[in-house]
């Protein structure tokens, strides 16, 4: 199997952020809020990147606010994922009042802008990092159901399945040891796209002040932190901005090549 | 009634019948998160006795339907009710924002439309060569950006590298015509970029499906040039899908307006918004969050009537 240049250099990329992320604890030259310089410094030898408007080392805060933001991207996803997976299957499975219910459900949240939906939500939901993984999670989740859904409609008529119920076995099973590991190649592509909208998502919910609350930091709280230096002339605020991009960038590498690989379904980023 | 005088009658009450659904999300969803209106004005350590007067004065005791139908009923006559924050009348401020809105999102749209076209031709008729591959290859990297990211690098690119525009984008009443489109000059810049990919990748699909139809196999087989193969027979028959595809990304557009006008700190509605969610006041998030909603439902309701408009099958019935 040959892989191509594009997705290696996504899969490296993508691999480098994750090494990144794990071992933030052993890699920041400095701890996350520790004022350690002068403010604005330009990038040295001993603040690799420089230091941002209060003079904290980039560098390090770079570093924490990988592992923020793609642990949170990571952990909205997955609840997106298994959320939105096991319900499509359910729906597809039952195809009577569940499923109608169900289905409607998601049309009704898709019918709203999900970034108006979240603020909305945060405007009453206390800010912190279990209600912004479940906001983001939940809102996601739907585009996650209406694949599932149309993926296991397709499975749900085939014999296998009709064999396994004629066999008297659950709900359960036929989910979990009859669809699910024939729905799976469509899936794993759409759930790096999935990721790569929870990226986006929490970097523009902390970005607008909703997200990620100080001390901690993720990159789109840096790029607020440091926005107002560009009228100067600092530059820092270009730096998470562009960890942000490099990230999106590579893991779509990754999902492309999946997608073209395992089937012609598309799924979009969505608004 | 003509078919299609049903069909589109059937898709406005659809879409009717969604806002409803939605207004009800808005209000009643939020009613049942933990946390309410007093609570969020007060904050969390408040005494049960300030929280107790606090819903009593803004009428919280009454029922959640009862509150729901008069807020319904205030918003189909214009009366928004006042911000909790400042006591300002919120229909009257949205009514000075909104305005600002659609002119940024309006300039947006009036650049983006022509030049996501022109592009997805371009990228259709040389599919698989070099123009084809260098356009998927730039939109693929601009949707993978969020907007404030666009906007950042745009900002860098064109007031420092480049100095040639004002990082801030200040309108105010009074300002001439193209005083204002310099104003928003930046702001704009940066969402044709958000959304010209996603409407160019779309237009480019939809050419190319058409392409694989017969009567085009007959066009080139007739010996036409590509140009007029793709000009005279493949757009006529995409212009209702990609028309769709316009309003679609109209609708893209009026969420992307939001961060773009936090990042210019530009004075319109997606700035009012968020700054309100920021301070809590309910009753403001509700009514711009509703206007947000009825106009991307309205979009998109519009992209399906043109489609079931456009549909030459719906228009002739046997």
């Amino acid at each position: 199997m040959r892989i191509p240049f594009s997705a290696l250099v996504g899969m490296a990329l993508t691999g480098m952020f994750l090494f990144t992320a794990i071992f933030a604890h052993w890699l920041a030259p400095y701890p996350i809020d520790a004022v350690a310089g002068g403010v604005w410094e330009s990038p040295s030898a001993t603040y690799w990147l420089g230091t941002d408007t209060i003079g904290r080392d980039i560098l390090s805060r770079l570093i924490y606010g990988a592992q923020i933001t793609i642990f949170v991207a990571l952990a909205a996803s997955i609840l997106s994922f298994s959320l939105g997976a096991f319900l499509g299957f359910l729906a597809a499975i039952n195809s009577g009042w569940i499923d109608q219910l169900l289905s409607r459900g998601v049309d009704l949240v898709m019918a709203i802008p999900s970034l108006i939906v979240a603020l909305v939500l945060l405007s009453v939901l206390p800010l912190n990092l279990t209600v912004l993984i479940l906001v983001i999670g939940v809102l996601d989740s739907t585009r996650v159901f209406r694949l599932s859904r149309a993926v296991a409609v397709d499975i749900a008529v085939m014999d296998y399945v009709e064999g396994a119920r004629l066999r008297g076995e659950g709900g359960a099973w036929v989910i979990f040891r009859e669809i699910l590991p024939n729905a799976l190649s469509p899936l794993v592509a759409e759930f790096g796209l999935r990721f790569i909208f929870a990226i986006l998502f929490i970097s523009t919910l902390s970005f607008l002040g909703l997200g990620i609350q100080p001390p901690l930091t993720d990159w789109g709280g840096m790029v607020k932190e440091n926005k107002d230096g560009l009228i100067y002339g600092k530059s820092a605020a270009l730096l998470p901005a562009g960890a942000i991009a490099a990230l999106a960038i590579s893991v779509n590498l990754v999902a492309d090549w999946i997608l073209t690989r395992t089937s012609s379904l598309k799924g979009g980023r969505g608004g | 009634m003509h078919p299609v005088l049903k069909l589109v009658v059937q898709r406005i009450a659809l879409g009717l019948l969604l806002l409803l659904a939605v207004s009800l999300v808005i209000f009643l969803g939020v009613e049942a998160l933990p946390g309410d209106t007093a609570q969020a004005l007060l904050g969390q350590e408040a005494t049960p006795v300030a929280l107790a007067n606090m819903r009593e004065r803004l009428g919280l005791n009454e029922p959640a339907l009862t509150r729901y139908f008069g807020w319904l009923g205030g918003v189909l006559t214009g009366d928004l009710g006042k911000a909790l924050t400042n006591d300002a009348d919120i229909a009257t401020s949205i009514r000075m924002r909104l305005g600002n809105t659609l002119f940024l999102a309006g300039s947006a749209a009036v650049i983006a439309v022509p030049l996501a076209i022109i592009l997805g031709l371009i990228a259709a008729r040389y599919v698989g060569r070099w123009p084809d591959k260098l356009i998927s290859a730039v939109t693929l990297t601009t949707i993978s950006l969020p907007e404030f990211v666009a906007a950042y690098f745009v900002i860098y690119l064109l007031t420092h590298a480049f100095p040639i525009f004002q990082p801030v984008a200040m309108v105010f009443p009074g300002m001439g015509f193209w005083a204002k489109l310099h104003a928003v000059a930046l702001p704009v810049i940066v969402l044709v970029i958000v959304v010209l990919a996603h409407m160019m990748r779309m237009t480019r699909a939809t050419i190319l499906s058409v392409m694989q139809s017969a009567y085009i196999e007959t066009a080139e087989l007739k010996g036409l040039s590509p140009i007029t193969v793709i000009w005279r027979h493949a757009f006529p028959n995409a212009i209702a899908p990609i028309v769709a595809v316009v309003m679609l990304n109209m609708a893209y557009l009026v969420v992307g307006v939001v961060v773009v006008e936090v990042v210019f700190s530009y004075n319109a509605l997606g700035q009012y918004l968020v700054d309100h969610v920021t301070k809590r006041d309910l009753p403001v998030v509700q009514a711009v969050g509703l206007i947000f909603a009825t106009v991307y439902i309205g979009l998109n309701m519009l992209a399906d009537i043109i489609g079931i408009l456009a549909n030459p099958r719906l228009r002739h019935p046997k």
